[in-house]
């Protein structure tokens, strides 16, 4: 255990993560109010643990794993687990994916709403490792740390998730039609 | 390797997360292969769009406030020796950032450059150097089109020692970007074109634009969201003369 008035450290540590730590609780949960709450009973168990936090090791990995445990442990994540098994092997089923990428997506201005949507529609382990991946821009060692998966786990499922918003996005209008960007 | 296997890493490869030699595999291999080479600009737009549109929740202040009420509702120091212990963690962190970014920086910097001399290198040690085989830009430029999601000018040449050899796809880091191959006297001179997309600007700062890598000279600069590396073993005056040429035409 350290100082355990070491309330400056770990705030100089935790604030400036306030604004990825309630983005990502936002996605998870898909409700306000309960962010909120996990966001804030994941500060205050973080400090209370604070004293089991190893200097040098990885803060964000700490934190955003504090979170994701609280929001797993919360009724939405546990009703989430239900129909979202965590075993992977499971994967094939959870999240079907045609095996060649259809059409060409076409990338336009307007696409942001359109790939929220598609990401909304991801099973959690899937939107949680795009999410850490290409919003919090995390390593995929950073990302297995976080969620407890091997990294070859964290590949899988990241690949899967991109290649699933892509199909959704293709299914909603975004594809290429003899050579020119459209939108149905 | 078969177009399969390259596949299963491309994702891997948009977030550089290959070994080092995978990295330089795969880079060769999409240099040579469009249907790879279309998946990895998707996937790379893709990341791109999603960084921006997963940033979608904003929290109310009322809730920043709560949580700072509920870290500082756990004092342990009072008056002055508190303040102490912010400004002494604050040193601390600040300069535990410092130690950490700047090395990163500069060797994710040299890593950057190291990559633009092996593409030059790689380039003229390959049997055919250009995919686009031609001394008229007005040939070279169009072959970019639909392969790139930019656009740039090609120098006239009149009157100057460069000739145009022609052009190919590069990647770097798993960006996109185009290659011109120029020739002046007996030496040949590389032009790496890319859309910078800020981390480009991050790592090399305005101050110098020069720099040497295994006897390489190299020169670089950003122009319109553009980066333009010019790479080559020739003299530094040559690299300036041609960088030159190529800021007059941006």
């Amino acid at each position: 255990m350290r100082d355990p008035g070491g309330n400056a450290e770990f705030e100089a540590l935790a604030l400036p993560l306030f604004d990825s730590l309630y983005n990502f609780a936002h996605w998870l949960a898909q409700d306000r109010h309960e962010a909120e709450d996990l966001v804030q009973e994941t500060y205050a168990k973080a400090l209370k643990g604070f004293g089991s936090f190893r200097p040098g090791t990885n803060f964000r990995a700490w934190i955003f794993k504090i979170l994701r445990n609280t929001f797993l442990t919360s009724r939405t994540g546990l009703s989430s687990a239900h129909t979202e098994p965590l075993e992977p092997g499971d994967e094939d089923r959870l999240l079907p994916v045609s095996a060649h990428t259809p059409e060409t997506l076409v990338i336009t201005q307007d696409l942001g709403e359109a790939l929220q949507q598609a990401i909304e529609a991801l099973p959690v382990p899937f939107r949680e490792v795009l999410l850490l991946a290409d919003v919090e821009e995390m390593s995929y060692l950073e990302i297995s740390e976080t969620l407890s998966i091997p990294i070859g786990t964290v590949m899988s499922r990241l690949a899967r998730a991109r290649k699933s918003a892509r199909q959704k996005l293709i299914e909603s209008g975004y594809e290429q039609k003899k050579g020119t960007a459209a939108r149905r | 390797m078969n177009c399969e296997t390259w596949q299963a890493k491309l994702d891997a490869y948009a977030d550089a997360e290959l070994p080092a030699e995978t990295m330089r595999s795969m880079a060769e291999h999409l240099s040579g292969c469009p249907v790879c080479t279309a998946e990895i600009v998707q996937i790379m737009q893709l990341k791109r769009v999603t960084a921006t549109a997963g940033k979608r929740y904003t929290p109310a202040p009322e809730l920043r406030a709560r949580v700072r009420r509920q870290i500082a509702a756990k004092p342990a120091r009072g008056g002055w020796q508190w303040a102490l212990g912010l400004a002494l963690a604050a040193v601390v962190v600040i300069g535990l950032g410092l130690a950490i970014v700047l090395p990163s920086r500069t060797a994710a910097r040299d890593r950057l450059i190291a990559g633009v001399v092996d593409r030059h290198v790689t380039a003229l040690a390959s049997a055919s150097p250009v995919d686009v085989v031609s001394s008229d830009r007005h040939t070279v430029k169009p072959w970019f089109q639909g392969k790139l999601a930019f656009t740039f000018n090609l120098p006239e040449l009149a009157g100057s020692p460069f000739t145009l050899a022609g052009g190919r796809m590069v990647f770097v880091d798993g960006e996109p970007g185009a290659h011109l191959i120029y020739d002046v006297r007996k030496h040949h001179e590389s032009v790496l074109i890319f859309q910078d997309r800020g981390d480009f600007a991050r790592l090399l700062p305005s101050s110098e634009k020069e720099w040497r890598s295994r006897s390489f000279n190299v020169e670089t600069w950003n122009r319109g969201g553009l980066q333009f590396f010019v790479v080559s073993d020739a003299a530094p005056e040559d690299v300036s003369a041609l960088a030159e040429l190529l800021k007059r035409a941006n």
